[in-house]
């Protein structure tokens, strides 16, 4: 027989058999379906937090404090201070700009508006341009009037919002915590950067988060302890080398060795690759789901074709007194099995790529088709179908004809 | 048509079902000779081992032992595939119970045997062309595509004669071929084959049915796996026509 045949033979035999021959592809097109869709959200998030950190520039070091508490009475063993910024800015070669971070959390009020537990960021002046920042009315503080501890709040986007509703916030007076302060901006909407959300924040100078917020006995000996340096360095300098000189320079002032380094030094290509290995950590566990539904309706097509090898075992009987050999048969079947899971895998990439777009259409999440994943998911179910299909394909061209043709 | 031509020879044929000490001689040391052009009858009562020797003569399936030469070639000792080819090119079946395939035109049912003739391939063009000349000679040229279910009981019958000789067998074997039919349709399906057997046809048809076997030539009667007797029926079957 010829595969032509065999192929118009198969196609007859699922177009007579119309809601079994679906039932039978529903497994390979829902397997196919959430690959292509899981693979496709999985790379739509890729895609926006690779976005989201590039935005903020490449050529950024973060230098994160380690501050292990004291015990009781004592004071609190190494972390950032306020001084280390300064001494980086002047001490390492190729650094453009320095910016300071410190963070607490209090209630914010306005008239009758009371927000708990609002996040604080103090910063320097630097802090819009490094985190790629603008703002959406008023301005920020200068360096003048961080020297000064001047009262003086810029609001996040959301914040802005629940604490004024309509009405212009600039010029008008907050109290966070128990110290009254002058909104003089409001941010651009920003949304999730990493997993941190700017939109609530409020944002005040670092000096007056020193003073009211964060206050320590231990700041006039040891300076005020900081969370975060900034620090942004020209792209034509050695990443590698200022690190290094950064973190020399640390450990003399801390008194310390790299060994026992109370701060940590990464970069974004450090965050860019961790999340990497997140996202393709996750994407290879929804590989894996979407594959094992690949399995399951291979399963199901074994299952039908050896019930439907039962069903015409008198067909067999015919086509064998006829002059078929157990090869025709085998062709025949195996024809059919492909033919349903090569369909269903059609049927497949439509839905799944359908599904892609109307998901990342509905949802907030992005997502973004693989070409690769259409062909991987396409070529597993044809696979699919040979492996599952051949067994019950072998039984039929098995059989004894004389045995099926008194099959009733 | 040549006398001396033998389409069917066996000698000893013996089938032994099962092993051992519970084996079952179907058939036990059957020798019969078919020439070319005869109408010939097979007999004998339910496990007198017609249907054995017809499933042998039909290379169904292979004797225990004995020879059979189908058209001058010995035929007891070929494979699986070998003998799906010897029934694709030299045997045409007619059954009891007609076995079309459903669902599947008159046409289609007759050009499934060129399907697997892997030593002549034809072109559906060919295989159509041949298939509507042999409905057309059992009088179903105006169905050629209605489907086994939108046809009576002698016209599948006449699509199972038409699809038996589509391939230019050198024997037709024909099991009950009227056993489903009402007398009328059983009359037609015989003349039918007695208008094939005036053709030239070789044609051996197993029945249980005295009545039927008198239209053949000759009738061999088995009995518990053996040839009981040979019954010339004379020219008087052909005089009935």
């Amino acid at each position: 027989m010829k595969p032509s045949e065999a192929a118009r033979i198969a196609w007859e035999a699922i177009l007579k058999n119309k809601v079994r021959s679906v039932l039978t592809m529903l497994g390979i097109i829902i397997g196919v379906a959430a690959v292509i869709i899981m693979v496709a959200i999985s790379a739509g998030t890729e895609a926006t937090i690779q976005e989201q950190i590039t935005s903020l520039g490449s050529n950024l070091i973060f230098v994160q404090g380690s501050m292990k508490r004291g015990g009781p009475g004592q004071p609190p063993t190494g972390g950032l201070v306020f001084d280390d910024a300064a001494a980086i800015e002047e001490g390492v070669s190729g650094v453009t700009s320095v910016v300071v971070e410190q963070n607490a959390s209090e209630t914010v009020k306005y008239g009758d508006v009371a927000l708990e537990e609002i996040s604080i960021l103090g910063t320097t002046s630097g802090f819009l341009s490094v985190r790629d920042m603008e703002l959406a009315d008023g301005r920020y503080f200068t360096d003048k009037e961080i020297d000064r501890k001047q009262k003086m709040v810029v609001l996040g986007s959301s914040l802005a919002e629940e604490l004024f509703g309509e009405d212009d916030p600039i010029n008008q007076v907050v109290t966070v915590g128990t110290t009254k302060m002058t909104v003089i901006g409001v941010m651009e909407e920003k949304g999730t950067v990493g997993n941190v959300s700017y939109d609530s924040y409020i944002f005040m100078p670092i000096t007056v988060v020193f003073q009211k917020f964060t206050p320590s006995m231990f700041a006039r000996i040891m300076g005020d302890s900081i969370r975060m340096i900034y620090v942004e360095v020209d792209p034509d300098e050695n990443i590698e080398d200022i690190i290094t000189q950064i973190e020399l320079l640390l450990v003399k002032r801390h008194d310390l060795t790299l060994d026992t380094a109370d701060f940590t030094v990464t970069t974004q290509q450090d965050i860019i690759s961790t999340q990497e290995s997140t996202t393709s950590a996750f994407r290879s566990l929804l590989a894996w789901v979407a594959g094992v539904s690949l399995i399951v309706g291979g399963i199901g097509i074994m299952n039908i074709m050896l019930v439907s090898v039962t069903e015409r075992t008198r067909e067999i009987g015919i086509r064998q007194s006829v002059g078929a050999t157990p090869n025709d048969i085998r062709l025949q079947f195996l024809t059919e099995a492909l033919m349903l899971s090569i369909v269903g895998g059609l049927i497949g990439i439509l839905v799944g790529v359908g599904g892609s777009y109307i998901f990342g259409a509905l949802s907030d999440m992005r997502t973004v088709v693989q070409p690769s994943s259409v062909l991987l998911a396409f070529s597993s179910s044809a696979i699919v179908g040979a492996f599952f299909g051949y067994y019950p394909a072998n039984q039929a061209a098995q059989l004894d004809p004389i045995e099926a043709l008194r099959y009733e | 048509m040549s006398e001396s031509r033998k389409i069917i020879e066996t000698v000893d044929i013996t089938k032994i079902y099962g092993m051992g000490d519970i084996s079952v001689a179907a058939l036990n040391g059957v020798s019969i000779d078919i020439h070319a052009g005869e109408f010939v009858a097979i007999m004998g009562q339910s496990g007198s081992g017609k249907s054995t020797l017809m499933h042998i003569l039909g290379c169904l399936s292979k004797p225990t032992a004995g020879q059979y030469f189908l058209d001058g070639e010995d035929v007891s000792q070929l494979d699986k595939v070998e003998l799906a080819g010897v029934r694709n090119r030299k045997i045409g079946f007619i059954f009891q119970a007609y076995n079309l395939l459903a669902r599947t035109s008159a046409l289609r049912n007759v050009t499934l045997p060129l399907l697997y003739d892997h030593v002549n391939p034809r072109t559906i063009e060919e295989a159509d062309a041949k298939a509507e000349k042999l409905l057309e000679m059992v009088g179903l040229s105006g169905r050629i595509h209605h489907q086994p279910h939108e046809l009576s009981g002698g016209q599948q019958q006449r699509v199972a004669i038409a699809r038996s000789l589509v391939n230019d067998p050198v024997l037709i074997i024909g099991d009950e071929p009227t056993g489903n039919l009402d007398s009328r349709s059983g009359e037609e399906i015989m003349n039918l084959l007695h208008t094939l057997h005036a053709q030239g046809t070789t044609i051996v048809m197993v029945t249980h049915d005295p009545k039927i076997a008198a239209h053949t030539q000759r009738t061999i009667s088995l009995l518990d796996g053996k040839v009981d007797f040979i019954k010339h029926n004379g020219e008087a079957a052909h005089e009935t026509l």
